[in-house]
């Protein structure tokens, strides 16, 4: 019963998308210009060019229709399936209105931005459609908030673990309770794991230390090293989330500045078509 | 030589008082006699600043003492003054031990055997009675007490509660908050308790927060410590205060003692009186909870009329301007005669007394429709009942034909489908001519049930021909149906029993009128679900088409209640209906088909089994994530709050709740066939819509019920948080905050603020419905009927 924003409605937006996509070709191609050269002055130039613009802003309507809850009774699904296929169709609208006549201009400027813009709302349609089953997976029915727990309570166990081992451990053991981070900066976010890990780096020291032991303490740490390799992994899992949660994210940041980048450059393009041409 | 009043009340609670206020403003010679040294002892041992209820809130109080909603403190002192202002002769700390004598001459002994005489006497004692006291060794030092006035004064202390009713736990659990609390249980379990209190006593064992001891008694107590007897032997444990909540003994030795006489041997039943609240016994009077009238507000009223009826007067009851408001489309018919015409032309209602009866017709409403009106329509989520007092409506029972009716006569009911399986109307019905009908609220409808077993028999006995006439065989007559409804008998199972096993014998027919089952075979070791089956169905039908044994198993997803069908009875019906056996067999198919594709598709089984036990097979509505679609962006949490009657609070939890196979179930009301939170809603606060959203209206006093009864956490308790400003100032100004909610703000303790109970409503007044699932923007929320989604083409 549930729909993707792929499949929604039976690919009516990717229908519709579709027709507009081959009706601006088959124009394009029965379309004879004076001077042979196809260009965004001609009829048919005008009228690619007034449904890309339109298509822009009605495009970019979706992020303010996001945020009216209460407004419309159509479902949000419904828009982000049309922006989706609709955003898409625009390639082709906006090459052909191009003419394939570009330089280093607004003009040119404007149909660059728009395909960043674009690109970027790929990637972000891919990351929709894989990060959410591959974050669910990584979960484990955990959410955050319980992992962030679990370490905790690991870390807990750990401290009171290393009271009864040597002065280096307990030194090692603290450092990884006071020096392992989660989140952090972006890229850090993004990467998913922390190559700096404190953890990490005192398990290491730990497991260095085991080898060398002996007796009852070699029991001791190797309970230890147990309950540190835990807290590693549920610290790997914590990362993946942050890093599925990221990149579900990040393009966005990336996506909507674009955007009114674009808008500015529209309306420079299109005031300056009208008054400099 | 005795003193001699006219009237002799005995018990000063509100019916007592009401009584004693009527005397002496009339100038009747009387005594107000009470056991303790203080009026309305039951009220006075009510929780420091507990909020007494006004219910029914639509009778008018007619008493010469006063009563309105409030807290314990302000009514008391209201009383009291009052008692000095009219003049109430009341005499305190005497305690009736008999009462002898008849109609003009009574003589009324007290425990310090001295005698008052008395023409009548009114019995308000209330249901209270004795309380039991802690028998053993110590047990009356000053700090062995048997009532809690306010948990809160006491702080520190190591305190012991004795006893596991609803009183014990109320008080074990507001005095854990600031105390060592622990509760000394004679049992292995709290059986007694309503559930919400079980609930709250359960959670507050779990968190440590009261120490339970299980099958204990207190053997002996001393200044500071208390000597238990456990399975484990003694334990003694130091203690400085104890708390027996050990019940009443209802004073149904003195009732009887004064030659009043029981209609059962039940130890909850009441003595009968007449419409003027006299017992058998003449000139003697019963009113307030002894009567039956458990309702302080009910308890004034006849303590007001009983000293009007021993004077002579004649007196219309209080709620006669609202019978006759109510009884308007009727008019000129006097009230007396209305109901004189109910009982007469509805058997239903025949044997209800007359008190009871005008309660019930003051919670329901009298129809006069014109002919063709509709009363209800096929799939309406109205559950009330009607009764027919006069002339015929008709039942559209088949859904694509409107002139296929059953038509229902002067005296017949309908509409308790609804209430039985709290799913939709499953007919149209239409009035005929000259019809008038009654038309009852669910809660009195259930109320009424379960306090009269007559009209719970009879409603049963005409539902289970109806529902199988309804569910599995609409084209047989009722007269052909007569001999399979004998054998019928209803069978009750809690969630997870079995109805019965694969391979066992047995051909018996269940016909599922409450909740529904899950059908599992076992293959390759292990059960797998092959099926969901809600209310309204049937199964068992396979072996007896068969003649095999059972091949599959069924089990009681929720709670379930079934008509169950003799299988040769069950035969001989088929053999004479063809289009019956017809239609078995295209069933039977349909079952074959859908079996074998389940088998091949173990996980979609498994998924069903997953929801079921996350409850969704009691949901009529219920929120379902994908999480391969769900890109954790909580534009359905902020769209909830943004709701403008969401007051800014998210009445979801995305996050919260399992997940199996890419399904999240998350926190968010399912709307229950059977409202777990309606079960105990004092105001009545929590209805369901005709679409069937279960909401939770003004009158909510934030009792906090509702939270406690509902087994999937979705009601909280909140106070509305500060008004919040618009979009536009929180951009440019900083006002506020952003979209969604600000769960910070709930924290926020104001002085006089109530919390009241919220919970999702499914955006009843919104258009477009759910804000959660329109707000989705990738389609991974819906919400789903489980009637819908639990069938192998939905989860295929």
């Amino acid at each position: 019963m549930h729909e993707s924003i792929v499949v929604y409605s039976r690919f009516r937006f990717f229908k519709i998308a579709a027709a507009l996509v081959l009706v601006s070709l088959g124009l394009y191609i029965w379309d004879s210009p004076k001077g042979g050269i196809p260009n965004g002055g001609t009829w048919l130039g005008y009228g690619l060019g007034t449904i890309g613009a339109l298509l822009i802003l009605w495009l970019m309507w979706f992020g303010v229709r996001k945020r009216r809850y209460g407004g419309g009774t159509v479902k949000l699904e419904s828009w982000l399936s049309a922006h989706v296929y609709l955003g898409l169709a625009l390639i082709v609208v906006a090459t052909l209105h191009t003419g394939f006549q570009f330089g280093w201009n607004v003009h040119t400027l404007a149909y660059t931005l728009m395909m960043l813009v674009i690109a970027s709302g790929v990637f972000g349609l891919y990351a929709y459609l894989r990060y959410p089953r591959l974050m669910t997976e990584n979960r484990k029915g955990m959410t955050l908030d319980a992992m962030m727990q679990q370490v905790a309570d690991i870390d807990r166990e750990c401290r009171e673990s290393a009271l009864q081992l040597g002065e280096e451990i307990n030194r090692a053991v603290l450092d990884a309770s006071q020096n392992t981070k989660l989140g952090g900066g972006m890229w850090r976010q993004l990467s998913g794991h922390d190559p700096n890990c404190a953890t990490f780096a005192a398990l290491h020291r730990i497991e260095e230390l085991a080898t060398k032991a002996g007796g009852s303490e070699a029991n001791e740490l190797r309970r230890l090293v147990t309950l540190m390799t835990r807290k590693v992994d549920v610290l790997r899992q914590a990362r993946r989330d942050i890093q599925f949660m990221a990149l579900m994210q990040i393009w966005l940041y990336v996506h909507v500045p674009l955007s009114f980048g674009l808008l500015a450059a529209l309306i420079t393009h299109v005031i300056s078509v009208f008054f400099y041409w | 030589m005795a003193e001699r009043f006219t009237v002799a009340i005995i018990g000063s609670g509100p019916g007592g008082l009401s009584a004693a206020g009527r005397a002496a403003r009339l100038g009747v010679s009387h005594v107000l006699l009470e056991r303790t040294d203080h009026a309305s002892d039951t009220i006075y041992k009510y929780q420091k600043g507990k909020l007494v209820m006004a219910t029914p809130d639509i009778l008018p109080l007619r008493s010469d003492m006063d009563f309105k909603l409030g807290i314990r403190e302000d009514i008391l002192g209201t009383w009291d003054r009052q008692l000095k202002e009219h003049g109430v002769n009341v005499r305190y700390k005497a305690e009736v031990v008999a009462v002898k004598g008849e109609k003009g001459n009574f003589q009324v002994t007290l425990a310090d055997k001295s005698v008052i005489e008395a023409e009548y006497v009114v019995l308000g004692i209330g249901l209270q009675g004795n309380i039991n006291k802690l028998t053993c060794p110590g047990a009356d030092q000053p700090h062995v007490e048997y009532q809690v006035d306010d948990p809160e004064a006491f702080d520190g202390e190591s305190i012991f509660v004795i006893g596991a009713g609803d009183a014990a736990i109320e008080n074990a659990v507001a005095l854990a908050k600031q105390n060592k609390v622990a509760i000394v249980n004679r049992s292995g379990e709290f059986a007694r308790a309503k559930q919400g209190n079980l609930d709250l006593i359960r959670a507050a064992i779990d968190k440590g927060l009261v120490e339970a001891y299980y099958n204990a008694a207190p053997v002996k107590v001393t200044g500071n410590t208390i000597v238990l007897k456990t399975a484990d032997g003694e334990v003694e444990a130091p203690c400085n205060r104890i708390i027996a909540r050990l019940g009443a003994v209802a004073p149904r030795k003195f009732v009887e003692s004064c030659g009043i006489v029981f209609p059962s041997a039940d130890p909850k039943s009441l003595p009968e009186v007449s419409s003027t609240y006299e017992s058998n016994v003449p000139g003697l009077y019963i009113i307030g909870a002894l009567g039956g009238y458990p309702l302080i507000k009910q308890a004034m009223n006849q303590g007001y009329e009983v000293i009007e009826f021993i004077l002579g007067h004649e007196l219309e009851p209080a709620d006669e301007p609202l019978l006759k408001e109510a009884f308007k489309s009727l008019a000129p018919a006097k009230v007396s005669e209305v109901l004189v015409r109910i009982r007469a032309n509805v058997p239903l209602f025949a044997e209800l007394n007359p008190l009871v009866l005008r309660e019930l017709m003051l919670d329901s409403t009298l129809h006069k429709p014109k002919a063709g009106d509709v009363i209800f329509k096929r799939n309406d989520y109205t559950n009330t009942f009607f009764t027919i007092v006069d002339g015929e409506v008709e039942i559209q029972v088949n859904p694509n034909d409107p002139k296929q009716v059953v038509v229902l006569g002067r005296g017949a009911f309908f509409g308790e489908m609804g209430l039985i399986a709290g799913r939709r109307r499953s007919a149209t019905v239409v009035a005929r001519g000259n019809a008038v009908l009654i038309e009852t609220a669910r809660r009195t409808m259930i109320k009424l049930i379960n306090s009269n077993p007559s009209v719970k028999r009879e409603m049963d006995r005409v539902a289970i021909i109806r529902q199988i006439q309804t569910y599995m065989a609409p084209n047989t007559s009722v007269d052909d149906l007569m001999e399979l409804a004998e054998t019928a008998s209803l069978q009750k199972f809690t969630k997870g029993q079995t109805l019965f096993n694969q391979g066992d014998a047995g051909d018996d027919v269940h016909l599922i009128r409450t909740g529904s089952v899950t059908v599992s075979r076992r293959i390759g070791g292990r059960d797998t679900v092959l099926n969901y089956v809600a209310s309204g169905n049937y199964v068992g039908e396979m072996a007896l088409l068969t003649d095999a044994p059972r091949s599959a198993t069924v089990k009681a997803a929720v709670a379930v209640e079934t008509v169950k069908l003799e299988g040769q009875a069950f035969k001989r019906l088929v053999a004479k209906d063809e289009r019956l056996r017809q239609e078995l067999e295209n069933r039977f198919r349909e079952r074959l088909e859908n079996n074998a594709r389940m088998e091949a598709l173990p996980e979609a089984g498994s998924i069903i089994e997953f929801l079921i036990n996350q409850g969704v097979g009691e949901a009529t509505d219920v929120l379902l994530i994908d999480e391969s679609l769900c890109v954790r962006c909580d534009n359905c949490e902020k769209a909830c709050a943004e709701i403008e009657s969401h007051h800014g609070m998210s009445r979801l939890d995305r996050e919260a709740g399992p997940t199996f196979a890419n399904l999240h179930v998350p926190t968010s009301c399912r709307h229950c066939e059977h409202p777990h939170c309606m079960a105990d809603c004092p105001p009545d606060a929590i209805q369901r819509a005709p679409n069937g959203e279960v909401f939770i209206s003004d009158s909510c006093i934030g009792c906090g019920n509702c939270q406690r009864n509902c087994p999937y956490g979705v009601i909280q308790m909140s106070a509305p948080p500060p008004h919040k400003p618009g979009l536009f100032s929180w951009l440019m100004f900083g006002l506020g905050y952003g979209p969604g909610e600000d769960k910070s703000l709930r924290k926020i303790k104001k002085e006089g603020v109530t919390k009241h109970a919220v919970k999702c409503d499914m955006c009843k007044d919104v258009e477009g419905g759910a804000a959660c699932v329109r707000a989705c923007p990738t389609g991974a929320a819906i919400r789903v009927d489980p009637k819908q989604f639990l069938t192998l083409a939905a989860l295929r």
